[in-house]
């Protein structure tokens, strides 16, 4: 892809971003009752917490509570539901690792209205901050590219992370943004209602009234 | 009419408005996975894991598109912990369709022995799990137990038992 050749080539050249601050800027670009699945620990806090606003919380938001690593499958199933909707997932580096196979289904398909936001600060964070692979030379945009996903791409700074955004909100994928970010703590903590959190999301999404 | 088990099952679905199918490959599985792709009615594709499908049909459901997983028995073993951390605590209706080794002439020690899992996780989960064996039962079956998942936002699995489908048999 020469036009995203304006991007990092590798992980090391991208900037350390801080987590909330990005996700504010991702959730503040959606204007088109967009979905955007949260994976587990920090991502998941950090998209509750940057979706609050005083017209109340966005709908459009699915909170998983565990099942590490599903984001972008369910992301997908949400994408194909709803050929015409935007969907995002929101996974950190430690998820995205051990369902690696998810992006290449993803690419096999091709599902143009679906976006990979990938929060990756090299660590187990809410565990302890134990290294992930992606510490230790693991690419994630490489990985994806080498899954069949071709616009994948680092985020160089903030400017090119919501540059980034609005070209998948514009033009077809599957996209990959990886971000890089530091160890800040989030902001907030995620509700867990199971029942609640899936009702919303179903309202969100006009399946139910 | 249908007359044999793939048939029922790919008629019941259609009934049901049942049109993702996810599955990882199974020998048994075969023929309703080529009668199902053979048809436009459906989504079909394989994924890489069970627990990959599983997350694409919790997602499809809350889109509002219903669907089924198709696995073997072995690949049932890996899902326990999203039935218990997405499909039970959300509500997610899953249906699961299993194909059973590991039974009735099993030649694969790997399999007998990962199939005594599947029923006490079913258990442990209360999820809602029919044995099929006779093929003049398998409609009431399936159309019973489908109109009681959607309705009571509850999982589901079919274990195809080789009764059934005459399983997979010992070949040198």
């Amino acid at each position: 892809m020469a036009v995203l050749s304006n991007h990092p080539v590798n992980r090391d050249q991208a900037k350390v971003m801080n987590r909330y601050d990005i996700t504010k800027r991702l959730v503040g670009l959606l204007h088109a009752d967009e979905a955007v699945i949260g994976g587990i620990g920090y991502t998941n806090f950090d998209l509750w917490a940057a979706s609050e606003s005083a017209s109340g919380r966005r709908q459009q938001n699915f909170y998983m509570l565990g099942s590490m690593g599903l984001a972008v499958p369910i992301a997908m199933g949400v994408a194909i539901a709803q050929p015409r909707r935007k969907v995002f997932a929101l996974e950190g580096d430690g998820s995205v690792l051990m369902q690696l196979g998810s992006l290449s289904t993803v690419a096999a398909r091709k599902q143009t209205n679906l976006c990979v936001v990938i929060m990756d600060n090299g660590a187990y964070q809410i565990t302890g901050g134990q290294k992930t692979a992606t510490g230790e030379g693991a690419d994630i945009v490489g990985i994806a590219r080498a899954s069949g996903l071709e616009q994948s791409a680092w985020a160089a700074d903030e400017d090119a992370f919501v540059e980034l955004v609005a070209r998948s909100l514009k033009e077809d994928g599957p996209w990959l943004i990886g971000c890089r970010i530091d160890t800040a703590k989030p902001v907030d903590t995620t509700e867990r209602d199971p029942a609640r959190i899936r009702d919303n999301f179903m309202k969100g999404l006009g399946v139910r009234a | 009419m249908a007359e044999t088990w793939y048939e029922i099952v790919v008629e019941v679905l259609k009934r049901h408005n049942v049109s993702l199918v996810t599955y990882v490959p199974d020998n048994v599985l075969r023929p309703l996975v080529a009668a199902i792709e053979a048809d436009p009615f459906f989504t079909a594709f394989a994924c890489t894991r069970e627990e990959e499908a599983l997350g694409i049909n919790a997602g499809a459901y809350m889109g509002g598109v219903r669907s089924i997983l198709l696995m073997q028995t072995s690949g049932f073993a890996t899902l326990p912990n999203v039935l218990a951390s997405l499909s039970v605590p959300f509500s997610i209706p899953t249906v699961m369709m299993v194909s059973e080794r590991g039974t009735l002439g099993e030649f694969n020690i790997g399999q007998s022995l990962v199939a005594r899992t599947m029923r006490p996780v079913l258990d442990a989960l209360s999820i809602e799990t029919h044995t099929m064996t006779r093929l003049d039962e398998a409609e009431f079956i399936l159309d019973r137990s489908l109109v009681q998942a959607f309705a009571t936002m509850a999982p589901v699995c079919f274990i195809l038992s080789p009764l059934l489908t005459g399983g997979k048999v010992f070949s040198k």
